[in-house]
Formats: C-alpha cells, structure tokens, sequence
C-alpha cells in the first residue's frame, strides 16, 4: 500500500519506536496534583500562622510535631515531582534542538531532585531541633 | 531503472497564533504553563527560607525582611496569585480528565470560575496577613 505523501513526521518515526513511558507521565502528573490539592492548602494555612513571624524560632515549633513534619516532606516531594512532570513537557514542546533538550531535561531531573533534597534536609533539620 | 526524484509537498498549516482572536479559555490555558513555571521560581525562595530557617540565622533575618519589604510582598502577592490560579485550573483539568466540562459554555464559564476564584482567594489570603499583622 502506498504511503500518503502528507505522512506527518509521527508516522515518520513510528517505526524507531517510543519512549513507552507517556502513560505513567500522565498518570503520575494527575496523582501529584491530587495530593497538592489539600496538601498546599494546608501549607498555606500553615504559613499564615508561622511565617509572618521574624522569628525562626515559630517554625521550629510548628515543625518539632511529627505531623507537620511528615505532612510538609510529603508536599515537597509532591511539589518537586509535580515540578519536574510539569516542566519537563514545557521543555519537550518548546526546545527542538536536540542536544539543548537533552541538557534540559536532564538539568530538570537533577535540579528537582536536589531542591527536594535540600528542602527535607531543612525540614529535619527544624523538626529536630527542639528535640536536642 | 530511473531514479525519481521524490515530490514535494506543502503539508497544510493550522492559521498562525497571532490572527486568532484572543479568547478567555486560550488566555487561562497559557496562564497554566506561565503560572506553573512562576510557582518552580517560587520554590527558590521556599528553599532559601526554609534552610536559612534551619541552618543560618542571619540569612533567614535577610530574607524575611526582605519579604516582609515591599518588593517581597509584591513578588509574594504575585506568587499566591499564581498558586491559586493553578490550583483552580489544576482542579478545572482534572474535571476534563474523568470527561466532564467540555462543551464550549462549560468551558468558558470554568474559565471565568477559575479568574474570580483565584482573585477572589488571594485577596480573601491577604486580607487575612494584613489584618493579621495589624
């Protein structure tokens, strides 16, 4: 059967195959912004209350209690996943030349993985504190 | 055997973004991308917050007045804007995941919901600071 001469370019590379990882992309951008819907609006609440304060003393405090602390881990992984799935497709539309999309994305991956590193060290660091 | 040369085609094109006409669902649907880019930014002062918070006193003095100044403030109304706009447009999205809310109307009233929601909510947050530190 003869091709029709307006193939677009996704048929084009069909036969190289894909990636197989789409679904699971989907997938885990939908439950993240699931969990991030009561899991930021409880940190905003929660900011109300302690980052008005000059002190850090008051988030000490508001995280020397296991539920804050667990609570907040859990939204920033929510938040850095969420960030990398988001930005991640932002980088696969708009960047074409292949060698600065790689870069980015693996840039993307690295920072992500690290602010969330970063900020649960912090969130440790706080909720012990008050313990020594 | 004579090798021909393949035709050339013009594959057609779909009209260019600038002739359309600008609309509320295209504007909101823009704003996701641009407000969830905001919020990734956003996260950079959440870090440095939080490690100052934990590790250095006097950078987390730095940043809380800086915050707490008027640039800070702006950059921090701006920033809850945001939030609140790609949570409401968030929720708008997963409404269309499970089907629901695709008709043209729906579309254009979710869109308005989501404007006056997000407006709404962050001058309802920071009705709530200031009178709060007052």
């Amino acid at each position: 059967m003869e091709k029709s001469p307006l193939r677009s370019p996704l048929s084009k590379v069909r036969g190289l195959g894909s990636a197989k990882h789409g679904t699971g992309h989907f997938i885990m951008q939908r439950l993240t912004a699931i969990a991030l819907i009561p899991l930021s609006l409880w940190f905003v609440y929660s900011l109300l209350n302690v980052a008005v304060s000059p002190d850090s003393a008051k988030i000490e405090l508001w995280l020397s209690g296991e539920f804050n602390a667990c609570l907040l881990i859990v939204m920033l992984i929510a938040v850095f996943y969420h960030a990398k799935l988001g930005l991640q497709t932002i980088i696969e539309d708009y960047i074409h030349c292949p060698c600065m999309k790689i870069t980015t994305l693996i840039a993307n991956i690295f920072v992500n993985f690290a602010f969330a590193a970063i900020s649960i060290l912090a969130v440790l660091k706080l909720h012990f504190t008050l313990l020594h | 055997m004579t090798e021909k040369a393949p035709p050339t085609y013009t594959r057609p094109t779909s009209p260019h973004l600038q002739i359309y006409h600008w609309q509320l669902t295209m504007l909101v649907s823009i704003l996701h991308r641009v407000t969830g880019v905001a919020l990734f930014v956003g996260t950079f002062v959440l870090i440095a917050w939080i490690w100052a918070a934990a590790y250095d006193a006097n950078s987390f003095t730095i940043i809380h007045n800086f915050l707490a100044g008027i640039y800070g403030r702006i950059l921090l109304i701006g920033w809850s804007l945001a939030f609140y706009f790609h949570l409401a447009n968030g929720i708008r999205h997963l409404f269309w995941d499970v089907g629901m809310g695709f008709e043209k109307h729906q579309a254009d009233a979710s869109a308005w919901a989501v404007v006056i929601s997000s407006v709404a909510l962050t001058a309802g947050t920071w009705t709530i600071i200031l009178h709060g530190a007052q």
